[in-house]
């Protein structure tokens, strides 16, 4: 686990604690917008906008939906096509082998099914889940972030970090507290 | 959205310069179009006319009652996207007594279109057992009732969303309640007066077909062509207020989508039909698609298949093309052409065996553009074109939200 490695930095990072979405928000609009870029946010509910406010632009999982779209969209069409027209041919009712007007809903069912796969199974793997231990888990008050408190970290490998800077930065915020996160 | 927005001023500001700039433009294409079907009555004659005036009055009025449905239906769901395109489909129904009016020259040709209208029907024995609902009086009065729902609907919900304009900003209650207490009836009415309509104006043009699908196939044509024009409509008025305050990425994201899904719906029935149709293959139906899928009409099957659902499909799927007015104007603009084209390729076979696309079908969907649009923009200009004292419109546009 992370914390049996030696890490680079003495603390995980710097956590700051608020009362409501909309300072949560407003906080993180203000943290993007002094230049911290790995940064975090933990909310109860989910915020229009705050991934955007902390400027997360990339959108990972997006490629794999398509790839995985086509990959089920030819396995659907190719699945038939070789079993109906090379493995076991069937005559039915004098149509065509090759009967692509019947093929349609299975490509269809499994485009779907390889896409929605995809994306789920992406969506897993690139956040790094499952993920048995992080540093936020050490802050004492960090378990009602799926309660009632919402939270935004800046951790110490940002290269604007300075964990006293930092600190009264984040203090100028109003935050409930500002706590230290050890690894 | 940064900022809060003055509804008093959305409320006022009206781009009356766009607007007048657009339908002078409208007048002109119509001008042309007007002056080419007349032409090509005379040229083409009286059948190859109507073939061309129906497919265009088909489209036309796709416009208005996919207008009429997708105001119910944004009633009914709420949120920002149906706030910004309300006054667009509220002007687009307006366009229904115009649409009655224009009906009469197809009701007064029967038998140029309806081979069931014809004396020769009355050896068909198919057509005979078909008579009591495929009769010309019945036709007429079917006609008058769809009118007189559409109308009705249309105007009520339109006169009361004027009162709305005109009165004070009123909390959510009875006053905005009523919208949907009409809208969910409203829907059901429609779904049944399209599918009726459909039926009667373009399924019987070949009597001995039927399509179980072939009304909701309709309604998703109407939903999708409607859907396009309101990107267009709303790209064309976006560099000035009011719609610039209130029609942002995040908008034309959302129509985008709703696009994207209409595309599939479309395709979705229309797989449904033919699947149904080739696995029964049965000798009422089948002749329907053998002649529009093979010989002369064949290739256009697969220009409809490759222009209206695997190109706009494609192309849909793209987030940043989504979220860019001007763009996804362009293929809202390749959608309208290809609902056109469908319609060709819909009702075409029926009369042209040998020939595909005339260019009198284009002609009249032009001519149609001018008093349809010319009525649309004049009802546009005559409101504020943004709901601002809807009692939801603060909370779904203003605050940015959906």
């Amino acid at each position: 686990m992370a914390h049996h490695e030696s890490p680079s930095t003495p603390h995980h990072g710097l956590m700051a604690e608020f009362d409501s979405a909309q300072a949560l928000l407003d906080a993180a609009h203000k943290v993007a917008g002094a230049g911290y870029t790995r940064t975090d946010a933990y909310s109860p509910i989910p915020i229009h906008g705050l991934a955007e406010a902390l400027g997360m632009k990339e959108r990972k999982v997006a490629p794999f939906v398509l790839m995985g779209g086509i990959v089920g969209m030819c396995t659907g069409y190719g699945l038939q096509y070789w079993t109906s027209v090379f493995s076991y041919p069937m005559n039915i009712g004098g149509r065509p082998f090759h009967s692509w007007v019947s093929f349609i809903p299975v490509t269809f069912e499994l485009t779907i099914l390889f896409a929605a796969f995809s994306a789920g199974i992406s969506m897993i793997v690139l956040n790094g889940l499952p993920l048995p231990y992080h540093p936020v888990f050490n802050a004492k008050r960090f378990s009602l972030a799926s309660q009632e408190s919402f939270f935004l970290a800046i951790e110490a490998t940002d290269p604007k970090f300075d964990a006293h800077a930092t600190a009264t930065f984040l203090a100028s915020l109003h935050p409930r507290e500002v706590v230290s996160v050890d690894h | 959205m940064t900022g809060e927005l003055n509804q008093a001023a959305l409320l006022k500001e009206r781009p009356l310069g766009d607007l007048s700039r657009l339908s002078s433009r409208a007048l002109m294409f119509g001008g042309v179009g007007i002056a080419a079907s007349a032409a090509g009555y005379f040229m083409e004659g009286t059948s190859q006319f109507f073939q061309a005036y129906l497919i265009a009055y088909i489209f036309w009025i796709g416009l208005s009652l996919g207008s009429l449905a997708l105001l119910m239906i944004q009633y009914l769901s709420g949120g920002a996207w149906g706030l910004v395109a309300r006054r667009i489909f509220e002007a687009a129904t307006g366009t229904l007594p115009l649409m009655a009016l224009l009906f009469i020259p197809i009701a007064l040709n029967m038998e140029t279109l309806f081979l069931w209208a014809r004396p020769e029907a009355a050896s068909d024995p198919v057509l005979v057992s078909k008579a009591a609902y495929l009769n010309v009086d019945f036709f007429y009065l079917r006609a008058a009732l769809y009118f007189a729902i559409w109308i009705g609907l249309a105007t009520t919900l339109n006169r009361w969303s004027k009162q709305q304009d005109e009165s004070a900003p009123l909390p959510p209650g009875p006053m905005d309640r009523r919208f949907r207490v009409l809208s969910g009836p409203g829907l059901v009415l429609f779904m049944l007066t399209v599918t009726f309509m459909s039926v009667d104006w373009v399924m019987s043009l070949d009597p001995h077909f039927y399509s179980t699908i072939f009304g909701v196939l309709t309604v998703g044509g109407q939903g999708l062509a409607t859907l396009a024009f309101t990107i267009l409509t709303l790209q064309a008025l976006s560099n000035s207020k009011p719609i610039s305050e209130v029609t942002t990425a995040e908008r034309f994201h959302d129509y985008g989508k709703l696009m994207l899904a209409f595309v599939m719906l479309w395709a979705y029935f229309n797989v449904s039909q033919l699947l149904i149709i080739w696995s029964a293959n049965l000798p009422e139906e089948i002749p329907w698609y053998l002649e529009r899928l093979q010989g002369h009409w064949g290739p256009m099957a697969w220009f409809v298949l490759l222009g209206h659902f695997v190109l706009p499909f494609v192309l849909l799927l793209s987030r940043d093309l989504k979220r860019h007015g001007k763009v996804l104007s362009y293929v809202a603009l390749l959608i309208l052409f290809m609902r056109v084209v469908d319609l060709i390729w819909t009702v075409g076979p029926v009369f042209r065996h040998e020939g595909t696309a005339h260019w009198l079908d284009f002609a009249t969907v032009l001519a149609f553009a001018g008093p349809w649009l010319f009525i649309f923009y004049r009802n546009l200009g005559s409101r504020a074109l943004v709901p601002a004292n809807d009692p939801y419109f603060k909370e779904a546009v203003a605050d940015g939200g959906h």
